[in-house]
């Protein structure tokens, strides 16, 4: 007799392993199987190079929501963010921009460039966090079908519609600019500094195939100003021990609550009779039994890859095709003998506790995506980076490094050739790129690993390597997200949910649709704390 | 004019903020930077190097040094050994608490003794008949603590002449730090992992030198008051004149608190024959407890970002600790008062130290916590808890 679990659920990244902790939490009988030997997915932590600690793919923490921190004592099971202070972004003329939490000295740092934008800084952050506050509202609820006519929908409307209209109307404005803006014209209303803009703008086209002046880019924007840390938006930090410490916390905190975690277990199809799920088949031919399945990976392997299409409505199937992944990110970790200097900061200071932001211009970022739309990966590439060991000295021996890179644009779907041959061209082009701002670079190099988006692929099974499980454009967010009709974390098949970054409220190590369908999935069972959407 | 410490040169320039506190008459940083929210994550994650050079040290030496220690301290000091340091309370007569501080023994007949404030003349007052001298080096002597989970790898780098790894929990041992000799004691305020490295003036500059060398490849930070206050409250550590007021000061009875009220009954060790300053007083009062105690509370974060949220504002307490004294209540009544408070970063919960009704101080009561937002009072919902509210295994490890 196979063992009959409640709750299965598919993928170990952090949105599984939210969802079943609060599911065995609930007195169910839950089994995490994810493929690879580690949990966390696109959120890990792997010594690649002996001494040395990579966040292989993500590597700030931000979204994570607090009440899910709260709610599974997170810290007790190892969870401690430590903040990300400043952004430096050099330019090439040797001159740079630096912000950090000195509010006087960043006024002065921006009046270099333009008083008036000093002055709209402060602006720019009220109005946003204006709209984080309104935008935030939507992050702890399950999107309402405005097609439906159900109850909970009617209600959910209503609720939604109340909450917005509350706003000012500027406010409301200035909402619907950011729904359908590009980052660069949404900050051309506050700034006219092209540095500042420029590295404003990068986080609207982080995870997405949009270049900073395409329509759609300031809601991503405002996607990744929504993060809370102790209360406060904004606020990036970094995970002690990296990003994988926050999987790592969380599997504790599921395993705490009785959940079982199977690692080294790739699941190859949901098993579904009559309509209904009964179990899943793991690549290596076992079967094992469960009422429900919950699947956290993307929609594409969900609905298509692991389920049978003929068990799927015609409109579904057509839905999640349709639904964009368009990966275009990649990564370049390093292990460093020793810091960066940058020409334009030199020596060891606290600027390397911070972001380094490669994106002096909107022109520069601009023409890096010009490169990828037609199929190119960018030759002057935006970069983001953090060096972890310079906060957390667990992450690299004593006076050396890791430094994390974050490239855009790597377009998956190249010109010519393939990633497997242009993977150290890519890598090369990165630490070019960089070279010219911390000149030291080349000879403190180490170890690197390149990845991109077909690495994330083939080792998250994050299609064509979008960080997101698909872009965070409007036309995917809420009760869109993944298609429409499936926003509530069910799917056709009875038994069967999705929890992964492919549902509302989308990507990023975020919790958020891992609890939410744990809530729906609860409701469903009749296990009390079920939540509003039915 | 403020004095400088000892290490004056070094901190001065690395002091980014100016922003000093006087502490005992010395220029002390409250922030090296612009916040202390780095300084405070050192002590979590990496060092913090903090100068505790102000704090009040004394010289206890002689035939009777043990047996004066142990008439003035509530904790049994003819017990602690030679290598050893105690944390103890000391009273008056009456049981008041008069400071509290630590005891290192350096020898048979020779011990230090560190308090918030002067008490030379009540040592050598209680001296009086003994063998003992008692003399003021707070000025022979810099002090600097090197706090958090990587202090101890960079000490066994910097110390020669001392097995540091192998000292224990409130252990202490003599070595040098290059041509130094230091004394390094494993103690702090921070809850943490952690040593205090006592040294001459003279050789200060240079053991500050050695420890920031080493100490950069270990995540090391100095780290000033601001950052100190958040760790020594999640540690459960009281301040005096804060958390309680001396009987030196308290200028009325119902401020002064002995050491029971301030939950730190555990430091009263009374024996057969042994004769402390306050013995009886105390000893009366373990048989008829006061009505009042001490709490540690985790006041419900939820409900103060509900509270704040409901004007449309964040949570506007997650910045400093606070050392403002906040009523709570329990059943429509007063029961006590916060004495200090503050955001937990590490543990993501907002928590306090508090003086309560005797009845209130068992761990799982619920009280509540007076809140102001924007000028209105309200109450939130706070759980008595045990303290330390941090206490992580490496700290004894
Ligand atoms: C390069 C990169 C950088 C990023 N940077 C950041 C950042 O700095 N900050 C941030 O907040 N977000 C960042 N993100 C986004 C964020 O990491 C993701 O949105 C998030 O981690 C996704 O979590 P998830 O649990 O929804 O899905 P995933 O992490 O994708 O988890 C899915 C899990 O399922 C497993 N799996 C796949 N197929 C199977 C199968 N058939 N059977 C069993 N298991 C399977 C996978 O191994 C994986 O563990 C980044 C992502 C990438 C790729």
């Amino acid at each position: 007799m196979t063992r009959r679990y409640d709750v299965i659920v598919i993928g170990g990244g952090h949105n599984g392993l939210v969802h079943a902790a609060y599911l065995a939490r609930a007195g169910l009988d839950v089994c995490v199987l994810e493929a690879r030997p580690l949990v966390g997915g696109a959120t890990v932590t792997e010594e690649i190079f002996p001494g040395f600690q990579y966040s292989v793919f993500s590597y700030v923490v931000s979204l994570m929501r607090p009440d899910i921190i709260r709610e599974l004592d997170l810290p007790r099971h190892g969870l401690a963010i430590l903040p990300l202070e400043s952004t430096l972004t050099p330019l090439p003329d040797g001159d740079r921009l630096y912000r950090d939490a000195d509010h006087h000295r960043t006024w002065r740092e921006i009046a270099r460039f333009s008083i008036r934008d000093a002055e709209a800084y402060d602006d720019y952050g009220r109005s946003l966090f204006y709209m984080a506050r309104a935008v935030k509202y939507l992050l702890d609820i399950v999107p309402p079908d405005p097609a439906r006519l159900a109850p909970g929908d009617i209600s959910g409307m209503l609720r939604l519609g109340r909450h917005f209209l509350g706003l000012e109307p500027d406010q409301l404005h200035l909402l619907a600019k950011l729904m359908t803006m590009s980052s660069a014209d949404f900050l051309e209303e506050w700034f006219e500094t092209d540095v500042l803009k420029a590295t404003l703008s990068a986080s609207g086209i982080i995870g997405t195939f949009l270049g900073p002046r395409s329509p759609g880019t300031a809601y991503v924007l405002l996607h990744h100003y929504m993060g809370e840390i102790d209360g406060h938006f904004r606020a990036w930090g970094f995970a002690k021990g990296g990003t994988g410490a926050v999987a790592r916390a969380i599997a504790s905190a599921a395993r705490e609550a009785g959940a079982e975690i199977r690692t080294d277990a790739p699941v190859a199809r949901v098993l579904v009779q009559n309509g209904r799920t009964t179990g899943v088949a793991l690549a290596n031919g076992d079967e094992l039994r469960a009422k429900v399945v919950s699947s956290s990976l993307d929609p594409r392997r969900t609905f298509l890859d692991l389920v049978d299409e003929g068990e799927l409505p015609d409109e579904v199937v057509q839905g999640v095709r349709g639904y964009r992944f368009r990966g275009s990110s990649g990564k370049v970790n390093l292990a460093l003998d020793a810091a960066p200097d940058f020409s334009c900061m030199p020596g060891h200071g606290p600027h390397l506790r911070g972001a380094v932001s490669i994106s002096p211009s909107i022109d520069y970022l601009e023409r890096a995506y010009d490169d990828a739309r037609y199929g190119d990966f960018s030759r002057e590439p935006y970069i983001d980076i953090v060096i972890p060991s310079a906060i957390d000295p667990a992450m690299a021996p004593p006076g050396k490094h890791v430094m994390s890179c974050f490239v855009q644009y790597a377009p998956y779907e190249l010109r010519e050739g393939t990633w497997d041959d242009k993977r150290e061209a890519f890598g090369d082009t990165v630490i070019d790129t960089l070279a010219r701002y911390a000149p030291n670079l080349k000879d403190i190099i180490l170890h690197r690993q390149v990845v991109t988006p077909l690495d994330i692929e083939r080792t998250t099974g994050l299609s064509q390597g979008n960080i997101f499980q698909g872009e965070l454009t409007p036309s995917q967010l809420f009760f869109l997200r993944p298609v429409a009709g499936y926003a509530k974390y069910r799917t056709p098949v009875r038994g069967y949910y999705q929890c992964g970054s492919g549902t509302h409220p989308g990507g990023g190590i975020m919790g958020a649709p891992g609890k939410l369908a744990a809530g729906v999935v609860m409701g469903d069972l009749g296990r009390g704390k079920g939540r509003r959407g039915r | 004019m403020l004095l400088e410490t000892p290490f004056h040169p070094r901190t001065a320039p690395l002091c980014h903020s100016r922003r000093w506190r006087n502490w005992s008459g010395y220029a002390s940083a409250l922030t090296y930077e612009p916040g202390h929210e780095y300084e405070y994550y050192a002590v979590r994650s990496g060092a913090g190097l903090f100068d505790i050079s102000p704090l009040r040290k004394y010289e206890i030496a002689g035939a009777d040094a043990a047996a004066l220690v142990d008439r003035v301290v509530t904790r049994n000091a003819l017990e602690c050994p030679v290598g050893r340091v105690l944390y103890t309370p000391w009273c008056d007569e009456a049981g008041k608490m008069i400071d509290d501080g630590t005891v290192q023994r350096l020898g048979e007949d020779t011990f230090r003794v560190t308090s918030a404030d002067p008490c030379l003349r009540w040592f050598q007052d209680c001296a009086l008949g003994m063998d003992a001298a008692v003399r003021d080096i707070t000025r022979e002597l810099a002090a600097l603590a090197l706090q958090g989970p990587t202090s101890r790898e960079i000490l066994e780098r910097v110390v020669t002449g001392a097995d540091v790894a192998a000292l224990p929990f409130f252990g202490l041992t003599g070595g040098s730090i290059g041509a130094a000799p230091v004394t390094v004691t494993r103690t702090g305020y921070t809850g943490d992992l952690g040593y205090e490295i006592w040294v001459r003036p003279e050789n200060a500059v240079g053991v500050w030198d050695a420890l920031a060398e080493v100490g950069r490849g270990y995540g090391l930070a100095p780290a000033g008051l601001d950052a100190l206050d958040v760790a020594r409250i999640e540690a459960g550590l009281l301040l005096k004149d804060v958390d309680y007021v001396s009987t030196w000061t308290a200028l009325i009875e119902s401020r002064k608190s002995s050491p029971y009220e301030a939950g730190l009954g555990w430091a009263v060790q009374p024996q057969p024959g042994r004769d402390f300053v306050g013995s009886r007083a105390l000893a009366r009062e373990a048989a008829a407890p006061s009505e009042w105690g001490f709490a540690g509370l985790e006041v419900e974060w939820p409900h103060i970002e509900k509270r704040f949220a409901a004007v449309g504002l964040p949570p506007l307490m997650a910045g400093r600790a606070s050392r403002e004294a906040v009523p709570i209540y329990a059943g429509g009544k007063q029961v006590g008062y916060v004495t200090s408070s503050t955001f937990s970063p590490i543990l993501k919960k907002y928590i306090a130290l508090a003086t309560v009704r005797r009845e209130f101080t068992r761990p799982g009561h619920r009280v509540k916590f007076e809140l102001t937002v924007e000028f209105v009072r309200h109450t939130v919902p706070a759980r008595v808890v045990k303290t330390p509210f941090f206490d992580p295994a490496r700290k004894r490890g």
